[in-house]
């Protein structure tokens, strides 16, 4: 029998039914190896499961098994996009357990490089979320071309360019190299430009604004319940961020403002990280300018022995609270080494943001969260 | 309401202004980028003169895949004397952190920058104590600020009189 367009339009007379649609493990908008399980009735989403744990590689239990500064290489793969938040959220928490004071200059080098490290992440989120939207890989290779100057810089100073392992328990283990502050200056020159480049493509485009805007909103009293923590939080009008509230290293000292946003809809999202890159650019120049001399790294033991205790110490990473909780047995490994991941966490409103919305928002409001299924499964 | 194709036509004026930007983007094969002094690449620079076979590097290894066996020299003075036998690294498994570098306390191990080590099996990735022997000597000048100081880039052959802190 034909079906014809009246039949459609009445659906009372048919009995519907709801239709799982497996997204992914391996698809290119689920950012790494992430699965969703999405019911739909027709276009519309009814319910949402996130399955994880595809990319498990057990990053606690095996840091079980290290000395404290071997654990330091592990913490670059949990959230592969911004090792050295990573690095930093780690030897914070070693040094609260052993006592370890870091000196003054380090602590410079480690803001400098955790705010170029959140330039770099905030613009893999942003590329993707336009290469969810539609538009393919092109407007990400310009987001791409961004953060590959910040890893060439990232290469100046520990050789390395994903896996960096350069904060040291007591400091970080390279001093800038010569020839870095032209380097770094001459980035940020460019980088001015082309951040007002990516707000004139971005914020007036019509596709992103329809797509966007008014998507998905998340009230700031259910983010605050679900713990959400980050770029997503203040998009949804709490004003909290741990360099402010907390401040860790030197950021007391730093001059930046905490963009916040009242709607907490998938346009918030992005305009609070786009807003995050230029005042992580500001404070790398201020960092660069108030660089004080001296030593970078305190004599810590390669195989340090903390006391007998317990420690949590969590930072903004640029996903969120980044936290570790370490136990320590008085012996050169960890006894237990907890990681509180962000991308995990702010996962928990996945749900409730997509049912109701369209199928397509739903990649969208996968992409706004900002998750890295290598921190989601540790 | 806005007039149709605007964004279109707003778009295209993108692409325009990138026409006289230079590409990004380089040839890779034929076009090689330069690497920072301090890049880790997946080979090592061993001086065998300077190792003493102490395998400092191989309980620093988070991994622990550096093998070593060494014997003392039969003719030597002093006890200290040994020879190195096997040092492998497995570099199938190595992940290029230059922890080993860092704790070598002579000086005798350092990265280097070569970065086209493809094989067509895991065994051949193992780089034996020969390999170590025959391979260039161009250390990198990660965690070796000696060198950063006289001028090393990385690109040149040291001896392994230069090659160690107290050289300078
Ligand atoms: S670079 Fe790291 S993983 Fe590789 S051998 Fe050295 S310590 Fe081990
Ligand atoms: S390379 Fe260095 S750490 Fe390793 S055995 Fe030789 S001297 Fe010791």
């Amino acid at each position: 029998m034909a079906v014809t367009s009246e039949m459609n339009s009445d659906n009372a007379n048919y009995d519907i039914e709801p239709v799982l649609l497996n997204l992914g493990p391996q698809h290119p908008s689920t950012h790494g190896v992430f699965r969703i399980r999405a019911l739909l009735d027709g276009e519309e989403v009814v319910d949402v499961e996130p399955v994880f744990g595809y990319l498990h590689r057990g990053s606690s239990k095996l840091a079980e098994e290290r000395s404290y500064t071997q654990v330091i290489t592990l913490t670059d793969r949990l959230d592969y996009l911004s090792g050295m938040t990573n690095n930093l959220a780690y030897v914070r928490a070693v040094e609260a357990l052993a006592g370890v004071g870091v000196p003054e200059r380090a602590q410079y080098l480690r803001v400098m490089t955790a705010e170029l490290m959140r330039i770099a992440s905030h613009l893999m989120a942003l590329g993707f979320l336009i290469n969810d939207l539609g538009a393919w890989v092109t407007p990400l290779m310009h987001m791409f071309r961004e953060r590959e100057k910040v890893l060439d810089l990232f290469e100046m100073i520990c050789g390395a360019r994903i896996t960096f392992s350069y904060m040291r328990i007591g400091g970080v283990s390279h001093d800038l190299p010569p020839g870095f502050d032209v380097a770094v200056n001459g980035f940020l020159d460019d980088f001015e430009d082309r951040v007002a480049e990516y707000e004139r493509l971005l914020l007036e485009n019509e596709i992103l604004v329809s797509r966007m805007k008014g998507i998905a909103p998340l009230t700031g009293e259910r983010a605050i319940e679900c713990s959400v923590t980050g770029p997503n939080l203040r998009a949804s009008g709490v004003n909290f961020d741990l360099r402010k509230q907390a401040p860790y290293e030197v950021y007391d000292r730093m001059n930046f403002d905490v963009p916040v946003t009242q709607n907490g809809d998938n346009w918030d999202r992005m305009w609070v990280r786009l807003q995050e890159m230029k005042e992580s650019a500001k404070m790398v120049r201020q960092c660069m300018a108030e660089l004080p001399d001296g030593i970078t790294r305190t004599e810590a033991d390669f195989f340090i022995r903390p006391p007998v205790g317990e420690v949590y110490s969590g930072i903004e990473a640029t996903k969120g609270e980044l936290g570790f909780y370490l136990v320590s047995d008085g012996t050169i490994a960890p006894y237990r080494c907890g990681i509180r991941a962000p991308s995990f966490i702010n996962l928990t409103v996945l749900r409730e943001l997509c049912i109701g919305w369209k199928l397509a928002d739903l990649i969208v409001n996968f992409g706004t969260l900002d998750i890295n299924v290598g921190e989601v499964d540790r | 309401m806005a007039l149709f194709g605007a964004g279109a036509i707003k778009g295209l004026m993108v692409t325009l202004g990138y026409i006289r930007r230079k590409p990004f983007t380089t040839q890779y094969p034929e076009d090689k980028l330069e690497q920072s002094p301090r890049f880790r690449g997946n080979t090592f620079v061993w001086y065998e003169e300077r190792c003493t076979g102490c395998a400092t590097c191989a309980k620093g290894c988070p991994l622990g895949i550096i093998r070593i066996v060494t014997h003392p020299e039969p003719h030597s003075q002093v006890g200290s004397d040994y020879h190195v036998d096997v040092f492998d690294i497995d570099t199938g498994r190595c992940m290029f952190c230059a922890l080993c570098v860092e704790v070598c306390p002579y000086d005798a191990l350092h990265m280097g920058g070569d970065f086209e080590q493809a094989s067509y099996g895991r065994e051949d990735m193992v780089i034996s104590v020969e390999d170590l022997k025959a391979m260039p000597k161009k250390p990198r000048t990660q965690f070796r600020p000696q060198m950063e100081m006289i001028g090393h880039t990385g690109k040149d052959e040291l001896e392994e009189h230069e090659a160690g802190r107290w050289s300078l």
